[in-house]
């Protein structure tokens, strides 16, 4: 995103900055936060921003929704906005309206599979389900005999096994045993990828997370090395303190370029051919990367204090470091590239890398 | 507010269309035999005539006025043809330096009648430049440079010493930073001040400096008495530090800065086949990933430029980043085809393209301004110095 930046995440920013502060958030030690954000969220739209309005959504662009997404990633946010965002979205491209409330999506892990049998019912088990025991619905990517669907399922009808991220937020095995969903429809256009999309579309918006949230513990490692006082200066005037922040930056850098690019190609060429892979990998893979090296960084300039509890720090490297297993992680996206590399042949691998 | 931007810059589609034509090119010049990607030898021999060709196609000099002979294209043209010529590996070290940043220097700095008198040959594929800027005692620390220039009639007289200057004793002409007067305790950078050399005067002499890696391009360059005339003077006597940041950012931000070893990458992706060894495969992946983000960075940088920003922190990132990279490339390289089964004659071609890639890659990060000084100019973007 750029200065240009739309009004649509600009708000999101203001919304985030007022009723999701980091800071308030640790001092508090409880959640009563969330329920005025997520009803100031629901009030503007921002959760169903990438349903369409006849779907019950704000019809918003697929740009808009990676930047709030992005924003929700500065923020750390520990509510389902981006998963909402998801689901709203595959329900959409399914035709299926939303319910409203917060939902999640499933499955976020490459070899969970989900089925829909000729009864109309769904079966499997997705682990590491993010906030499934928050919500009340779940939308549901399975397949069926004749290719791809998507189901709204009640979280009501599953059972639920929980489980906690790094960051502590529910991170939960769904089981799914003959679950009657909401509704369900088949996937418009299906193609080849139609399987990918789900890993495709939450692996983009994990990318602007960890861009977001990197951006975030930059300002503030470089705010903490230009107040904290040692050896009889800031410590942001030690050469050695410099030149891991400037890292730092890289690594900023190179996230927030990897995650904008594959929101770009999603918004504006889709995902049936070999790009989206391209972008889609290596945002996810760069950006991962990123968040191991950014942490520590940020770790190491804050030093004791950014270990303890009551600094918002952890907020933001614990998600870091949990984006990075969610929709496919490094070696996951790193196997599908190479693949797609070595299949392709050493001859087609700059022409591919130049085309975008 | 970010601290730092990258836009998802898109290469537009006059630029693909262009890519088609510098490929076609390429390909031809390769069937001529003018070069070949797998043995850069037969390229040099063959640089001057290739300059010239490329001069021809309108190809140097792309985006200079045309009062010059130049063609006002976009910078992101210009990227284009950059990152092919590289890619094929071909022979561009005759115009390389003078397009991506003497011509630049020239056209904001130097006088009138030079810009009309260098210009224009240029843009021909007829001159080659070099950098005069590293000395004995002076290397990152540029401020630190002592070769004097001393005034005389009509022009100046150079005396001291250069060294790694990259093809001095190939060159047309330098650029160089000479000292014209002391520091002054207000102000350490005052007192230095560019020229154009040619460097056929009398009283220059070029001695070679081997390389670890085999290669022959560096040299020391001995300046006696050199004379050098008033008019050569670029930009503001003894003011040279206040000139020529932006070319900096061209200098570092190109595709240049992440692909010098990427034959390392490609040999590795030949040797592997269709489909190779599982750690193989995702050790391909993550490399692809890492080089595709640094292109979109690099890219993203040059849209900065076409916008006429000075991004000098995002193009420090880019060299910073992009340069450790490659540096680390041929390493992966080595560890990943451990891995493969390869015949004799394969091992062989890949052992000898390796090698060399392992022995570039220590320079990498300390040419065109090493990692720590680029860490020093992004830390006082962050606002850090």
């Amino acid at each position: 995103m750029s200065a240009s930046e739309t009004l649509v995440v600009e708000t999101a920013a203001r919304v985030l900055a007022d009723l999701a502060d980091p800071q308030t958030i640790v001092q508090q030690r409880d959640d009563a936060w969330k329920a005025p954000l997520w009803l100031s969220l629901q009030e503007i739209g921002l959760d169903l921003a990438w349903a369409s309005e006849t779907g019950g959504g704000a019809g918003a662009s697929l740009a808009d929704g990676f930047g709030i997404i992005r924003e929700a990633g500065r923020a750390a946010l520990a509510v389902p906005l981006a998963e909402t965002l998801l689901a709203g979205w595959l329900l959409d491209r399914a035709g299926l309206t939303a319910p409203g409330g917060p939902m999640t999506v499933a499955p976020v892990r490459p070899k969970d599979h989900l089925t829909l049998d000729k009864a109309g019912r769904v079966n499997g088990r997705a682990r590491m389900v993010p906030f499934a025991s928050d919500v009340e619905h779940l939308a549901v990517l399975a397949t069926g005999d004749q290719g791809p669907l998507v189901a709204l399922v009640r979280t009501a009808d599953c059972k639920l096994k929980p489980g906690k991220s790094l960051a502590r937020d529910a991170r939960d095995t769904v089981e799914l045993a003959n679950v009657l969903p909401v509704h369900s429809a088949r996937l418009e256009e299906a193609g080849t990828q139609e399987k990918d999309v789900l890993l495709l579309m939450g692996a983009a918006a994990r990318a602007q997370q960890i861009a977001g949230a990197l951006d975030r513990i930059l300002e503030l490692s470089v705010l903490y090395s230009q107040q904290r006082v040692a050896f009889e200066k800031p410590i942001s005037k030690f050469q050695a303190i410099q030149h891991s922040l400037a890292r730092l930056g890289g690594e900023v850098a190179a996230a927030a370029s990897a995650a904008a690019s594959a929101a770009d190609t999603i918004a504006n060429t889709g995902f049936d051919d070999a790009a989206a892979l391209l972008e889609v990998a290596a945002a996810k893979i760069r950006c991962s990367e990123a968040a191991e090296v950014g942490t520590g960084i940020a770790h190491q300039v804050h030093g004791a204090i950014g270990f303890t509890d009551e600094h918002i720090l952890h907020r933001f490297t614990l998600r870091l470091l949990s984006w990075r297993d969610e929709f496919g992680d490094e070696t996951f996206w790193s196997l599908k590239l190479g693949e797609l590399i070595a299949a392709r042949g050493p001859r087609e691998l700059w022409p591919l890398l130049a085309s975008r | 507010m970010s601290l730092i931007h990258f836009d998802a810059m898109r290469l537009p589609a006059r630029c693909q269309e262009l890519r088609k034509e510098v490929r076609a090119f390429l390909e031809s010049e390769i069937a001529a035999g003018t070069f070949d990607p797998d043995r850069p030898e037969v390229g040099d021999k063959n640089a001057d005539e290739f300059s010239r060709r490329v001069g021809a196609k309108g190809w140097i000099g792309m985006t200079w006025p045309k009062k010059y002979g130049g063609q006002e294209r976009s910078f992101l043209e210009r990227y284009v043809v950059t990152e092919e010529m590289r890619i094929a590996n071909a022979p561009v070290r005759r115009f390389f330096v003078a397009d991506r940043q003497s011509g630049p220097t020239l056209i904001r700095y130097a006088h009138e009648k030079i810009k009309q008198d260098v210009l224009p040959r240029i843009i021909r594929g007829e001159l080659f430049f070099c950098i005069g800027m590293s000395e004995p005692n002076s290397g990152s620390d540029l401020f630190a440079a002592s070769t004097k220039a001393t005034k005389t009639d009509g022009g100046w007289l150079i005396n001291g010493t250069k060294v790694w200057t990259s093809s001095a004793h190939l060159a047309d002409y330098m650029i160089g930073l000479f000292r014209t007067s002391g520091s002054t305790k207000e102000n350490r950078r005052h007192g230095l001040t560019s020229f154009l050399v040619d460097m056929k005067t009398p009283g220059i002499t070029c001695r070679p400096i081997g390389q670890m890696s085999g290669q022959r391009d560096f040299n020391e360059v001995v300046f006696q008495d050199a004379f050098i005339p008033d008019d050569h003077v670029i930009g503001e006597v003894d003011g040279a530090w206040k000139q020529a940041t932006s070319e900096l950012a061209y200098e570092r931000s190109g595709p240049e800065r992440f692909l010098e070893t990427y034959d390392a990458l490609l040999a590795l992706t030949n040797a592997a086949g269709a489909k190779p060894d599982v750690r193989v495969t995702v050790g391909i992946g993550r490399l692809v990933a890492q080089l595709h983000t640094l292109r979109r960075m690099s890219v993203s940088v040059a849209g900065m430029l076409e916008a006429g920003r000075e991004p000098v922190v995002e193009a420090a990132i880019v060299k910073d980043l992009g340069t450790v990279w490659e540096q680390g490339l041929p390493h992966r390289v080595r560890e990943l085809a451990s891995l493969l089964d390869l015949e004799d004659d394969e091992e062989d071609v890949f052992r000898n393209k390796l090698d060399f890639e392992l022995k570039i890659a220590p320079k990498l990060t300390i040419q065109g301004g090493t990692t720590e000084v680029l860490r020093g100019i992004i830390a006082r973007g962050l606002g850090l110095r």
